[in-house]
C-alpha cells in the first residue's frame, strides 16, 4: 500500500516539481547549453531517414497520449464513438506512430553508436537518456502491439487515464493503478522519470520550436546595447 | 530615406600572395577551439578551384542565397518559411563536414615521450573527430597554386557558363591557365540570408554598423543558417550544437581597429571604411529582375555621406558626426562607389554582400605574355581585355553575375592606372588617351594610385570607434576579454554549467589544436 501510495501519489509529483523547477533552472542558467545539439554536419544519411521518422512519430504519440489520456471516455462516447471504433483507431494509429518512433530511433541510436564520429559528441546524459526513452518506448509499444492488437486488449481509458486525470485535481487514486497490468504500470514510471530528467537534457530543445519565425520580418536588427543582454537570457 | 551605416571591406586581389596570415591568424583568435578545427571564417581559395568546403558556389546544389518567385518577390532559395520549418528535423541541403575537410591533429605526445633510439619517432595524423588514425583526403586550401587541378578544378561552378575548353584548359593545361586567389570572409550581407533563415531570431544585423552576428544564447542549433549562405560562412560548432561565423572582428571594431586578417595581411590588400546606404532601399534593390542589374541596384542604395541632404538624414537617424566624417574618407565608397573599381563576390545570391573585391589584372597580363604581347602596354592590354573570354567570363561569373562588360571596365581603369603612371613617372607626360578610353581624369587617376599602391594604415582602415555613451557595456573595452563571456566566442571563461551537454570545463586551449578527449569518447 505504501508502495502504491509512493508510485502513484508521491512519484507524479516529484517528476512533475523536478520538471518545472529544472526547467526554469535551466532556462535562467543555461541559454548557452540550450539547444539541439545537432550533429547533422557529423553523420548526415541515417539522421535524413531517421530524424524526420522519429520526430513525426512522436508527435502522433503525443497526439494519441493527449487523446487517450487528457480525454474522458464519456466525452467521446457524447459525441457517438463507440468503444470498439475507438480500440480500432487508437489501435491502428498508436501501431503506425509507434513503428515510426521506433524505426526512427533505433536509426539514430545506430548512428549515435556506430558513427565514431557522432559517438564522440554523445554525453553521459545524452545516454542516460536515450536508454530511459527507449524503455518508455518499448513499454508503450508492448501495451498497444502486445496488449491491445495482438493480445486481449485493455481498456486503460477506465484506469490509467482517470488516475492521471487525478494527478492535476491533486486527487490522484492510487487504487485505480495498483490494480492495471505491470505493462502499465511500468511505462508509467519509467515516463515518470524520463520527465524528470527532460530539462537536464537536450530534450529542452521541444520548447523553441521556432513556430514564431512564420510571421517574424525576415532580417532582424539589433541595437549593440541590446544585443549585450538578450532578453531572454536569465543572467 | 532611412540611412543606416554599415563596415564594409574591400580586397584588391591581384596583390593577394596567397600566404594564408589573414587565415591563420583569424584561425588563432577565433576558431582555435573544440568544434571549431574545421572552421575558417577566413579562408583563401585559389581560382579556379571549387573552394571551400566543395563547390559551395553551385546554389543548385546548396539553395544557398536568395531568388526572386514568379510574382518576383523575393525568396530564400531553400523555399518558404514554412518548407523551412518543415526541415528542422533533417535540413536537405547541409554540406557534411566532408564537404569541408576531416580535421586532423597530431598525437604529439609520442614524440615527446620517445624514448631515445635508433630511429626517429613518427607520429600519424589523427582525425579530430573521432581520434583515430585518418588519411588526409582534403582541406580548407587543398587546391592551392592550382594543387590537384587536374583532377577537380574543372569542378568550379564558375566554369559551367564558359566555353567547354576553358575547364578543358584548366584541367589539363594548367601551368597555361589563369590564376589567382580569392580571400572570403563572411559579407556582412545587407540582406543577410543567413537571418533571414534562422528560425530562432538568434541572428542578426547591428543597427550601428551592420555587422552580422549569431547570438550564442539565443541560438538552438536549427543550422537553417548554414544552408542559406550562398558564402557557406555560417558553420556549426559540433562541439556547442551552435552556429558561430565570422564576427568581422567586432571587438576590435568597436575600438577603432581593423579585424585581424586585415592588419595583419602581408599583401596590405584590405581596406575598411564605412558605407552608408538607405535601409528603405534594401528590399527593392535586391529584387530587381535582371541579375545583371543587382551591382547598379546596390550601388544605388548606397547614400554619398557628402551629401548634404544625407547628412540631415542621418544625423536624424542617429548617426554620431564623426562617423559620417569618417565615411567621407571611406576608401571602401571611394573604391567601390566613386572610382568604381570593386565589386561584389556573385551579387546574384541577391545578398548585397559588403566584402568588395577589385578583380585580378594577372589572369589577362599573363595571357597577353602567353601571346608574346607586351603587358607594359596599354594597348596590348586593352585588347586582351576586349578579346579574351576564358578570364574575362570567368571573372564575371564571380563579379559581375556574368556581366563581362564591368569587369572590363574595371580592369581597362586598372590597365590605365598603370599606364598612365608609367608614363608620368618615366618620360614625364600624359597620357590623356588613356584617360579618354576609360574616362578618369588625371586627379581620379592619381587618387586611385595612391589609395591602391600607397596608401598608409590610416588611409586603409578608416574606422571610427563605437561610441561609449550610446552602448551600456562595450565588448571591446572593460576590464575582462570581451570573448570570454559565457557563450561568447571566446568561451575562454565560464560557460554552459554542469547540464545536459557536460562540455563545460572552461579550459583553454593552446595554439595547438588538440585529440578530442576520451571523456565522452569511444574508449578504444
Ligand atoms: S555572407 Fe555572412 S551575412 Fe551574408 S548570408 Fe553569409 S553568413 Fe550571412
Ligand atoms: S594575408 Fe593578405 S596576401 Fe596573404 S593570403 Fe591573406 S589576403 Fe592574401
Amino acid at each position: 500500500m505504501t508502495a502504491d501510495i509512493a508510485l502513484w501519489a508521491v512519484l507524479p509529483y516529484v517528476a512533475l516539481t523536478v520538471f518545472v523547477v529544472g526547467h526554469v533552472w535551466r532556462w535562467r542558467a543555461d541559454q548557452f547549453g540550450w539547444t539541439t545539439r545537432t550533429t547533422q554536419v557529423l553523420e548526415n544519411r541515417w539522421l535524413r531517414l531517421g530524424s524526420p521518422l522519429f520526430h513525426l512519430g512522436a508527435f502522433a504519440a503525443i497526439a494519441g497520449h493527449v487523446l487517450g489520456l487528457l480525454v474522458p471516455k464519456s466525452w467521446t462516447e457524447a459525441v457517438g464513438v463507440s468503444e470498439h471504433v475507438y480500440h480500432v483507431v487508437a489501435v491502428g494509429a498508436g501501431t503506425v506512430a509507434g513503428v515510426m518512433v521506433v524505426a526512427g530511433l533505433g536509426l539514430l541510436l545506430a548512428r549515435r553508436f556506430v558513427n565514431g564520429r557522432v559517438r564522440r559528441t554523445t554525453t553521459r546524459m545524452d545516454k542516460a537518456m536515450f536508454a530511459v526513452l527507449a524503455v518508455v518506448i518499448a513499454l508503450g509499444m508492448a501495451e498497444t502491439v502486445g496488449v491491445n492488437l495482438l493480445g486481449p486488449g485493455y481498456d486503460y481509458r477506465e484506469t490509467v487515464a482517470v488516475w492521471f486525470r487525478g494527478i492535476f485535481y491533486f486527487q490522484p487514486d492510487a487504487s485505480l493503478m495498483s490494480g492495471a497490468p505491470m505493462v502499465y504500470q511500468l511505462h508509467a514510471i519509467s515516463a515518470w522519470v524520463f520527465l524528470a530528467m527532460w530539462p537536464f537534457t537536450r530534450l529542452v530543445h521541444v520548447w523553441s520550436a521556432p513556430i514564431a519565425y512564420l510571421w517574424r520580418p525576415y532580417v532582424v536588427y539589433r541595437r549593440r546595447s541590446a544585443a549585450r543582454v538578450p532578453e531572454t537570457a536569465g543572467r | 530615406m532611412r540611412p543606416m551605416a554599415q563596415v564594409a571591406m574591400v580586397m584588391n586581389l591581384d596583390k593577394c600572395i596567397g600566404c594564408h596570415t589573414c587565415s591563420v591568424t583569424c584561425k588563432q583568435t577565433w576558431t582555435n577551439r573544440d568544434g571549431t578545427e574545421y572552421v575558417w571564417f577566413n579562408n583563401v581559395e585559389t581560382k579556379p578551384g571549387i573552394g571551400y568546403p566543395k563547390h559551395y558556389e553551385d546554389q543548385e546544389r546548396w539553395k544557398g542565397g536568395w531568388e526572386l518567385d514568379r510574382k518576383g518577390r523575393l525568396r530564400l532559395r531553400s523555399g518558404s518559411r514554412v518548407k523551412r520549418l518543415a526541415s528542422l528535423f533533417a535540413n536537405p541541403d547541409l554540406p557534411s563536414i566532408d564537404d569541408y575537410y576531416e580535421p586532423i591533429t597530431y598525437d604529439y605526445d609520442t614524440l615527446l615521450k620517445a624514448p631515445a633510439g635508433p630511429h626517429t619517432p613518427v607520429i600519424r595524423p589523427k582525425s579530430a573527430l573521432t581520434g583515430k588514425d585518418t588519411a588526409i583526403t582534403w582541406g580548407a586550401n587543398w587546391e592551392d597554386d592550382l594543387g590537384g587541378a587536374a583532377e577537380h578544378a574543372g569542378g568550379d561552378p564558375n566554369l559551367a557558363s564558359l566555353p567547354p575548353e576553358a575547364a578543358e584548359r584548366v584541367r589539363f593545361e594548367f601551368e597555361r591557365t589563369f590564376m589567382f586567389h580569392l580571400p572570403r570572409i563572411c559579407e556582412h550581407c545587407l540582406n543577410p540570408a543567413c537571418v533571414s533563415a534562422c528560425p530562432s531570431g538568434a541572428m542578426y544585423k547591428r543597427e550601428e554598423d551592420g555587422i552580422v552576428l549569431v547570438d550564442q544564447d539565443r541560438c538552438r542549433g536549427w543550422r537553417m543558417c548554414v544552408s542559406a549562405c550562398p558564402y557557406k560562412k555560417v558553420y556549426v560548432n559540433h562541439h556547442t550544437g551552435k552556429a558561430e561565423k565570422c564576427t568581422f572582428c567586432f571587438p576590435r571594431i568597436e575600438a577603432g581597429q581593423p579585424t585581424v586578417c586585415a592588419e595583419t595581411c602581408v599583401g596590405r590588400l584590405r581596406y575598411l571604411g564605412l558605407v552608408l546606404y538607405d535601409a528603405d532601399a534594401v528590399t527593392a534593390a535586391a529584387s530587381v529582375p535582371d541579375e545583371r542589374d543587382l551591382l547598379e541596384a546596390q550601388r544605388a542604395a548606397f547614400l554619398d555621406p557628402a551629401d548634404p541632404a544625407v547628412i540631415e538624414a542621418a544625423l536624424a537617424a542617429g548617426i554620431p558626426a564623426d562617423w559620417l566624417d569618417a565615411a567621407r574618407r571611406s576608401p571602401v565608397y571611394e573604391l567601390a562607389v566613386r572610382h568604381r573599381v570593386a565589386l561584389p563576390l556573385h551579387p546574384e545570391y541577391r545578398t548585397m554582400p559588403m566584402v568588395w573585391y577589385i578583380p585580378p589584372l594577372s589572369p589577362v597580363l599573363d595571357a597577353v605574355s602567353d601571346m608574346d604581347g607586351d603587358n607594359t602596354d596599354p594597348d596590348d592590354v586593352f585588347h586582351a581585355i576586349r578579346d579574351l573570354r576564358i578570364p574575362m567570363e570567368y571573372l564575371a561569373s564571380l563579379f559581375s553575375a556574368g556581366d563581362v562588360d564591368v569587369v572590363a571596365g574595371v580592369l581597362m581603369k586598372l590597365s590605365a592606372m598603370r599606364g598612365y603612371m608609367r608614363a608620368r613617372t618615366l618620360d614625364g607626360t600624359v597620357a590623356d588617351d588613356l584617360l579618354t578610353a576609360t574616362g578618369m581624369s588625371g586627379a581620379d587617376v592619381e587618387r586611385l594610385y595612391r589609395l591602391l599602391a600607397i596608401a598608409k594604415y590610416d588611409e586603409r582602415y578608416v574606422i571610427p570607434p563605437a561610441h561609449r555613451e550610446n552602448a551600456a557595456a562595450l565588448e571591446g573595452l572593460g576590464t575582462g576579454c570581451s570573448l570570454d563571456v559565457a557563450g561568447g566566442p571566446g568561451m575562454g571563461g565560464e560557460q554552459s554549467t554542469g547540464n545536459g551537454t557536460g562540455n563545460g570545463n572552461g579550459k583553454i586551449h593552446l595554439p595547438l589544436s588538440v585529440l578530442p578527449s576520451r571523456r565522452n569518447g569511444s574508449g578504444s
